[in-house]
């Protein structure tokens, strides 16, 4: 409890370094612009999709010339590097000049440096767009069943859809359940990102969610006592699955990218995918052929809200907030909607729009390629993330060799 | 016009093996003073030690002059005392006369006037129009001459010859010796020389030491195989230090 | 000026010319750049191995995080694959590279083998491993040009050839980058010995080339290449970014589920993460161990074995088989950045086709505007690090030959320290120290970390033509009354003009290949085309993985063919130097 203590008090000083005496809740966003202008925003980003690298250097020009404010994004290969370096600067007592100012996390990540008191906030309110926020979408306000409570703000939604190659498969799997029969007919075509990255555990806690026989416990941090009766048909089905598996799951892809060039060199005919409009964007970029297509599960799938946070010795807040703040503008929500930028869902909330503003929005020409958005409707939350962790574990104890 | 070169109490040592005994010596200008001795007895490290060039893990003492000059303080670009090796050691990156240029003193100062005082010390030495060479097409006895032009052109106050003739074969190795002899009377100069080969001594026509090792400790004698023509060890000023 | 000095009997030789300050203490400060983080960086995993790291609440010293490090799962599996993969691709580079050198001894390999071997040589390790990863993959190349026509193939077959459970691709991809290496080292150590008279002699006494060559020449020559053999095993059992590629993930190796740990979301994974690097360094250590044992061994056994006086073998197949592999391996090297070429620029490429379907240039023109700013980080890192190497190891040469102390020069092999202890064991401690000095997230601190890495290979590259040029050309220039810089300018650098401009292209390769380093010591600010390349290549886009990893690739070729075009354009050539032959 003294520690808890003691970095809230190291989160303050550094907190107000750009604006002394104004307290958060009610400091002009004007001051905040004040302060941003000429800032230089390192943006740590886990990089390895070019198409949002390209997407965040689309924000930063947009950024130099409506506020001079220099965005330069820190690829990253993995986001909890960020965490890493967060901690790092932590223990050598940096509290005010840290080297990271925003960070694209999730889940996790943000439970790791939240509960340790390393994130600068509540900030999310002060954003002027975050009023366009919808909120009746819960996975803008939890993120991973922790609420949010304005220590991060949201930028890009997603939801777990299924990309598969029309020209070898007719019939793709429409539930969980059909996953093992499925696959046994095609032995080896299909496989998800390892376990250890985001996409390879919603998979499995997609799977979780499926099976298990009261998902609600799931909302509910994982506990010893539960764990194995809840996940005990998890198993039972990947043990029917996992034979029939890309490489008889002993190899998994990396990423969800490394998963689509393996789809793309004919290796796999179906892979899960957290954006809807993926295959639509890949067969634009002319990476995936035209006959793939995407099928939402029945009964609705994982959907999952990506944020940026400030840590809290970050030395640029006022810039790391215009940046959040304009991740949120119409415009930059928009552009990250269409094909051109990332393709996928907004956060915002289009009835909170003006009719000029709603209209940037226009559905691009249907494809063949996306997922109908009607299939979209139904999304599910995702568990706590101590189930995420508890699940790797126990999924690496089972099937390490 | 250059002095004597004078030895004081010389000594050399590797770790706790004595090379060179206390040495006194001094050779007036134009004379030759040959030390002999058998390879690994220390000649080429005391020549190192007069050039200033001696490698860290030996320990010397004592004091070198040349005339009214003390040299063993001095670095060995101040010192001019101008070494001669067996291999000729032209520098392989620079023409026959770029090399002789960058042995020609410096206070030559126009670029024609050196390039005069090079031709004329290349003609005198049967090498006309060599200057523009690679030193590589040059001959073994051209080579051998090119680098002693090299050396005198610098204008050394003393010689030390590094065994220079061993690398040539007879009927070269007495051309060029004489040329050699010969150069250094011209210069003026003293000049010490170091080989193991009698003939080389006998044609230096001066006087001769021997180093003779042992392992309680090496000690200098004069030479036993004396020339005729040799001048008493005496006049030549070399004494052996006592007790050893 | 009466010299003083000279009266204390057996003093040491009065420094025979006065080195300057600088130059003096070439060495102690080369050092203290080295062991400084060196040191810093291994106390910073030490102890949070043993549980101690307070920021995040570790305040006792326990065995906990062994304990934890023990029973994670696969750990018994990562640390045997990091051994076969480490130690199978170290032993079979040396064999390959000995039997090749033997095959070909005295006979002129030639330049074209060199110049074959520089692309190779000078491509990163990751830009190398992405293209063998599709060389090989069952979707790769190689069966699509055997499909479907022989193997009735239209879908690639379900089977694992690269991040196959055993590492053997890994093995692989270690081999294909190593072999090159060492190489270049034992044919630049071969030089220096007089290999054809010795090889003549031996023929007279009737012992075949084979015989004539292990027993006589391989003894001389190994003492040299001791030091790069053991900095191959380091890398091999130690490399993060060539496993990550081409290794197997589940389990990794060891060094990668050390990466995964530090970089675990659960920051308490922080402390088996030490442990596993600590355990990293100890298998290092003790495979160096292992090694040095094996070499007191062969050597006493090999001394009986030349006394015999046998003088036929039957080596020779071997040898030519060995010759064999290293032409197999080059060419898979070069055939990996062929593949990363045409991937920048192909649009659709499906198995089973041979050559893409589509080309198009988008990849390129969408890239150039971001690959301006990393390309300069990169040449800039690169430059300052290379020439800050240069600098400090012709000091440290310099005052080595200018009579410098002999436990000055002994203390010189620290210099290959960052080369033996894995990268992951003290990058984090590093970073730690950067950011106590205020330095962590800046250039300098990239430069400095890089120089770690880069001076021991400039050190390598230059010591021995340095050391073995004929020292009486700088007596003679000091006697002829050259002062002692101008011997240095006018007589050594122009002298050693190649060895030192190959060091410097050496060095811009080494710096170009840094992953780690730049992302630890640049606090991940720091942008260079490696990381961006590994970044690219951990989403497994082979399109713009082969536009960072051909420019990667490109930029230490271009300064291998300056230094090697600036030297062959001189008027005469340096003539060989004593020793050789």
């Amino acid at each position: 409890m003294m520690r808890r203590h003691r970095l809230a008090a190291l989160a303050l000083t550094g907190a107000w370094a750009f604006a002394a005496a104004a307290p958060a809740a009610v400091r002009p966003w004007q001051a905040v612009l004040n302060a941003a202008r000429g800032q230089t925003v390192y943006f740590d980003a886990w990089a390895g999709d070019p198409r949002v690298n390209a997407y965040i250097a689309w924000v930063g020009g947009e950024l130099a010339a409506c506020c001079a404010v220099t965005l330069r994004q820190v690829p990253l290969a993995d986001t909890a590097t960020a965490v890493t370096q967060v901690i790092a600067e932590k223990a050598a007592g940096e509290n005010t000049d840290g080297t990271v100012d925003l960070i694209w996390i999730n889940g996790p990540n943000f439970y790791a440096l939240r509960h340790r008191g390393l994130l600068y906030g509540p900030f999310a309110a002060e954003l002027p767009n975050a009023v366009l926020v919808n909120r009746h979408d819960p996975a803008n306000r939890i993120d991973f069943t922790v609420p949010v409570e304005g220590y991060e703000s949201p930028w890009r939604k997603a939801q777990l859809v299924f990309i598969y190659d029309s020209a070898y498969v007719r019939h793709p799997p429409r539930s969980i359940q059909a996953f093992p029969a499925w696959a046994k007919a095609h032995p080896g075509r299909f496989t998800f990102p390892q376990v250890q990255n985001f996409l390879g555990v919603a998979f499995l806690e997609q799977a979780l969610y499926a099976l298990t026989p009261d998902p609600s416990v799931l909302q509910r941090p994982v506990s010893e006592a539960n764990f194995a009766r809840v996940t005990a048909p998890l198993w039972a089905w990947y043990d029917r699955l996992r034979p029939y598996l890309w490489r008889h799951g002993r190899e998994f892809p990396a990423s969800g990218p490394a998963e689509r060039q393996l789809l793309e060199d004919g290796e796999i005919d179906l892979m899960p995918s957290f954006n809807p409009a993926e295959a639509a964007a890949d067969v634009a970029a002319g990476l995936l052929p035209k006959t793939v297509r995407t099928v939402v599960l029945e009964g609705g799938t994982l959907g999952n809200t990506s944020f940026v946070a400030i840590p809290y010795n970050s030395p640029h807040k006022a810039g790391a907030m215009v940046v959040a703040n304009f991740l949120l503008s119409p415009q930059a929500q928009a552009r990250a909607g269409s094909l051109h930028g990332l393709g996928g869902p907004t956060v915002l909330d289009l009835n909170r729009l003006t009719p000029a503003q709603r209209a940037q929005f226009a559905p691009a020409a249907a494809t063949p390629w996306g997922a109908a958005p009607d299939a979209l409707q139904r999304s599910v939350p995702e568990p706590h993330p101590s189930w995420a962790a508890r699940l790797v574990q126990a999924w690496e104890r089972r099937y390490t060799p | 016009m250059s002095g004597a070169l004078r030895l004081e109490r010389v000594t050399i040592s590797l770790a706790t093996r004595v090379l060179i005994p206390p040495l006194e010596l001094s050779i007036m200008p134009g004379e030759v003073l040959t030390l002999m001795g058998p390879s690994g007895s220390g000649k080429s490290t005391l020549l190192n030690f007069l050039g200033g060039t001696l490698p860290g893990a030996f320990r010397a003492s004592g004091r070198v002059w040349i005339g009214e000059r003390e040299v063993s303080a001095l670095a060995p670009q101040q010192r001019r005392i101008g070494i001669l090796f067996q291999d000729d050691l032209l520098f392989p990156h620079l023409s026959v006369g770029e090399n002789l240029a960058f042995g020609l003193e410096a206070s030559l100062r126009t670029r024609r006037a050196r390039a005069q005082r090079i031709e004329a010390a290349l003609a005198e030495a049967g090498l006309a129009g060599f200057a523009p060479r690679d030193p590589a097409t040059l001959s073994g006895g051209q080579r051998a001459r090119v680098a002693l032009l090299r050396l005198l052109l610098a204008a050394p106050e003393a010689l030390l010859l590094d065994e220079p003739f061993n690398k040539l074969d007879a009927a070269l190795r007495a051309e060029f010796r004489r040329f050699v002899f010969a150069r250094a009377a011209a210069a003026g100069v003293p000049v010490l020389m170091v080989t193991h080969d009698a003939t080389d001594a006998q044609a230096a026509a001066g006087a001769v030491l021997e180093i003779v090792p042992a392992p309680e400790g090496a000690s200098i004698a004069p030479g036993a195989r004396r020339t005729q023509a040799a001048a008493p060890v005496q006049s030549a000023g070399a004494t052996v230090a006592e007790g050893l | 000026m009466s010299g003083t000095t000279l009266q204390r009997g057996l003093a040491p030789a009065p420094a025979p010319v006065a080195m300057p300050f600088w130059l003096r203490q070439a060495p102690r400060v080369t050092l203290a750049l080295f062991l400084a983080p060196v040191a810093a960086g291994l106390l910073g995993t030490v102890l949070p191995a043993f549980g101690y790291l307070p920021a995040i609440g570790g305040r006792a010293v326990t065995l906990a995080p062994w304990r934890i490090l023990f029973r994670q799962p696969g750990i018994g599996t990562a640390i045997g694959l990091s051994l076969a993969s480490g130690l199978g691709a170290t032993a079979l580079s040396v064999l390959l590279v000995f039997g090749c050198c033997a095959h070909w001894a005295g006979r002129q390999p030639g330049r074209i083998g060199r110049s074959v071997l520089a692309p190779v040589l000078a491509a990163p390790h990751a830009a190398l491993a992405i293209g063998l990863a599709f060389l090989l993959a069952p979707s790769g190349w190689i069966v699509r040009a055997l499909s479907p026509w022989l193997t009735g193939w239209r879908q690639p077959p379900d089977i694992a050839t690269v991040q196959d459970p055993y590492g053997l691709a890994l093995t692989a991809g270690l081999l294909v980058k190593e072999v090159p290496f060492l190489l270049l080292m034992t044919v630049s150590a071969l030089g220096q010995l007089p290999v054809a008279r010795t090889l003549e002699a031996a023929a007279a006494l009737g012992y075949d080339r084979a015989s004539a060559w292990v027993k006589l020449i391989l003894p001389q020559v190994y003492g040299q290449v001791r030091l790069p053999i053991y900095a191959v095993l380091a890398y091999a059992l130690s490399v993060v970014d060539m496993s990550l590629i081409l290794g197997p993930s589940n389990p990794p190796t060891l060094s990668v589920l050390a990466l995964q740990w530090f970089t675990a979301p659960d920051v308490r994974m922080y402390f088996p993460a030490a442990a596993a690097a600590l355990l990293q360094l100890a298998v290092v250590l003790g495979s160096i161990g292992v090694l040095r044992a094996l070499e007191l061994g062969i050597g006493r056994v090999g001394r009986c074995w030349i006394a015999a006086g046998r003088r036929r073998s039957r080596a020779a197949p071997v040898l030519r088989l060995a010759a064999v592999g290293v032409c197999g391996l080059t060419l898979l090297g070069v055939l990996s950045l062929v593949a990363l070429a045409l991937w920048s620029g192909a649009a659709g490429w499906r198995f089973p086709a041979l050559w893409p379907r589509h080309w198009s240039a988008a990849q390129w023109i969408r890239q150039i505007g971001t690959v301006a700013w990393p390309l300069g980080t990169t040449v800039g890192v690169a430059a300052a690090s290379s020439l800050a190497a240069l600098l400090l190891v012709l000091g440290c040469l310099e005052n080595e030959q200018h009579g410098a102390a002999v436990p000055a020069r002994r203390s010189l092999w620290l210099l290959y320290l960052p080369l033996l202890v894995p990268q992951i064991a003290f990058l984090f401690g590093m970073q730690v120290l950067l950011t106590v000095c205020r330095l962590d997230g800046t250039l300098i601190a990239v430069i400095w970390s890089h120089l770690l890495f880069v001076l021991p290979y400039v050190f390598l590259a230059l010591a021995d033509p340095w050391r073995s040029l004929d020292q009486r050309y700088a007596r003679t220039a000091l006697c002829l009354g050259a002062s002692p810089r101008r011997v240095f300018l006018r007589i050594k650098l122009p002298l050693l003009l190649r060895p030192v401009l190959v060091a410097a292209a050496v060095g811009l390769a080494v710096s170009i290949d840094q992953y780690l380093p730049t992302i630890f010591a640049g606090a991940g600010r720091v942008v260079t085309l490696t990381t961006e390349a590994v970044t690219l290549a951990s989403g497994g886009d082979r399109r713009m993985t082969g536009i960072f990893g051909l420019l990667q690739a490109v930029i230490p070729l271009g300064a291998y063919c300056i230094a090697i075009g600036a030297t062959a354009a001189r008027r005469f050539a340096p003539q060989p130097t004593e020793g050789r032959s």
